[in-house]
C-alpha cells in the first residue's frame, strides 16, 4: 500500500466511523463537590490532564488541568471543583462521524469531549488520543483481512503443492423444485468471485452453470441430480448430472427454440429451448452425453484466460 | 443515468431495501423470458419484466444486472425481496405497462442492450 493511499484511506476513515467506535467508554470523572487539592491528585493518580464532572449519573460539567493550574497560581486549591469548571461543556453525540469530532477539536481548542447518547445521557469521553488509536485500530484490522483474503485467493494454488490441485464443490439439485433451483449455481457463482476470478469469467460460469441447474430442476427424474464445480488453476469444470429421462435426439435438443419444458415452468421464463444455445454460447468446450437415452451428463468448461 | 431519475420518470417505489440511487445506469434489458434475459442483457443494465417470481432475481444476479423494474404494478412476493436483499439488487414497482415503461426510458435516453451473434 502507498502513503499516498494510506492517507486517502485515513482520511475516508474519519467519514466512515461512529465516535461511538473510538471513545474511550470506561471513562473514570470526578464529582462537583471534590476540592481542586483532590482533583490534582486526581490528574496526577491517573495521568490524566482532565475530566467530565458528573453528579447523580448525571454530566454537570467538565473540568481540566488548565482550570486546576489557574487555581494553583490564585492559590485557591481548597476551592470545589463546582466553582472552577466549565458548565453546560460542548458534547458530542455518539452516532456522529469522527469527522465531526475532529472539526470540534479545531473549533474549540478543548482536549476532550463528553459523548451522549440520543437521550443526552454520557456515555463515553473522547480525546485526540481515541482518534488516532480508534483509526489505528480500523485500519490494522482492515489490513488483516487483506492479508487473510490474499492468502485464500491468489495463493491457493502456488503454496498447494500436488500433480492435479483443484476445488470441488458439489451440489444437490432436486427435480421440479423451482423455489430451490439456482442455489447452486449462486454459491458457485459466490465461491468464484471469492477466488478473486475475473468478473467476465465469473459471469460465463454463472449463466451457464445456471441454465444447467434449471434444466436438472425442469426436465430431470427424481430425485434430481448434481451439479459440482471443479476449480482448476487453469480452468472450470462445471458438470450437470442427472439419471434420467435422458436426451432421445441430442441434435434436436440443442436447437434453439426446441423445448419439451411444461407450461407451468414456461410460465415462469423458461423452458423456451435457449438453455443449451445460451450454455455453448458461455462455455469454451462444452459435451452433452445422453447415452442409451437415460443419464444425462452436460460438461461446461471454461478456461482462466479470458477470450 | 442515475437509478434515482429511473424511479422518478417511472413513478416507481422502491420494494426491496437496498438501493445506490447513484448507480449509473446505462442499458435496459425487457423480457419476460429469463434465458433470453441470460443471453443478451448486459452487465450494469437493468431489467425491466413483467415476472414476479425469485427466478427473476437469481437470473438478474448471474448475469450481473444491477436493478429490476416490475411493470403493470406487480408486487413480488416475499422470497423474491428475500434473494434480492441477499444479494443487494434493488427492485422497483411500477405501474406502467411493459410498453410504456419502456418508452419512457426510451425517450430519456436509455439504450438497449448489445444483441451478440
Amino acid at each position: 500500500m502507498s502513503k499516498v493511499s494510506q492517507v486517502t484511506r485515513l482520511q475516508e476513515l474519519v467519514y466512515e466511523l461512529e465516535i461511538a467506535e473510538v471513545m474511550t467508554r470506561d471513562f473514570l470523572s470526578v464529582t462537583p463537590q471534590m476540592t481542586m487539592r483532590e482533583f490534582k491528585e486526581f490528574l496526577q493518580e491517573h495521568r490524566f490532564s482532565g475530566a467530565p464532572v458528573m453528579e447523580d449519573g448525571e454530566l454537570v460539567g467538565i473540568i481540566s488541568i488548565e482550570d486546576l493550574i489557574e487555581a494553583l497560581a490564585a492559590g485557591e486549591l481548597g476551592c470545589l471543583v463546582e466553582a472552577k469548571m466549565t458548565r453546560d461543556p460542548v458534547v458530542l453525540k455518539a452516532n456522529d462521524l469522527v469527522v465531526r469530532s475532529v472539526d470540534y477539536f479545531g473549533r474549540f481548542g478543548y482536549g476532550r469531549f463528553p459523548v451522549v447518547d440520543d437521550q443526552g445521557a454520557i456515555v463515553g469521553v473522547l480525546t485526540k488520543g481515541d482518534i488516532t488509536r480508534g483509526l489505528l485500530r480500523k485500519l490494522e484490522v482492515e489490513y488483516h483481512q487483506e492479508e487473510i483474503r490474499r492468502a485464500r485467493v491468489n495463493h491457493i494454488f502456488d503454496d498447494v503443492s500436488s500433480d492435479h490441485t483443484s476445488i470441488s464443490l458439489r451440489y444437490d439439485v432436486e427435480a421440479r423444485n423451482f423455489e430451490r433451483g439456482g442455489r447452486a449455481s449462486r454459491s458457485i457463482k459466490r465461491a468464484l468471485k471469492r477466488f478473486g476470478l475475473p468478473r467476465q469469467i465469473v459471469r460465463r460460469a454463472a449463466i451457464a452453470t445456471y441454465e444447467a441447474e434449471m434444466n436438472v430442476v425442469i426436465h430431470a427424474d427424481d430425485p434430481g441430480g448434481v451439479i459440482t464445480a471443479e476449480i482448476q488453476p487453469d480452468q472450470i469444470v462445471i458438470e450437470a448430472i442427472d439419471m434420467g429421462p435422458g436426451i432421445p435426439d441430442i441434435d434436436l435438443a440443442m436447437q434453439r427454440g426446441f423445448s419439451t419444458a411444461p407450461d407451468w415452468i414456461r410460465e415462469m421464463g423458461f423452458g423456451a429451448g435457449m438453455g443449451l444455445k445460451n450454455i455453448d454460447r458461455c462455455a469454451d468446450r462444452m459435451e452433452l452425453l445422453s447415452p442409451h437415452g437415460t443419464r444425462t451428463t452436460l460438461r461446461i468448461v471454461i478456461y482462466m484466460d479470458e477470450r | 443515468m442515475k437509478l434515482s431519475e429511473i424511479l422518478s420518470l417511472l413513478e416507481g417505489t422502491l420494494v426491496s431495501e437496498h438501493a445506490d440511487w447513484d448507480l449509473e445506469i446505462g442499458k435496459v434489458a425487457a423480457a419476460d423470458l429469463m434465458s433470453d434475459v441470460l443471453a443478451f442483457a448486459d452487465p450494469e443494465s437493468v431489467l425491466v419484466t413483467g415476472l414476479v417470481n425469485p427466478q427473476v432475481v437469481i437470473t438478474a444476479d448471474m448475469a450481473d444486472i444491477v436493478g429490476i423494474i416490475f411493470v403493470r404494478g406487480k408486487v413480488p412476493p416475499p422470497e423474491t425481496v428475500a434473494v434480492a436483499r441477499e444479494e443487494r439488487i434493488p427492485l422497483i414497482i411500477t405501474s406502467y405497462t411493459m410498453f410504456e415503461a419502456c418508452g419512457r426510458l426510451y425517450q430519456a435516453g436509455l439504450k438497449a442492450v448489445d444483441l451478440e451473434s
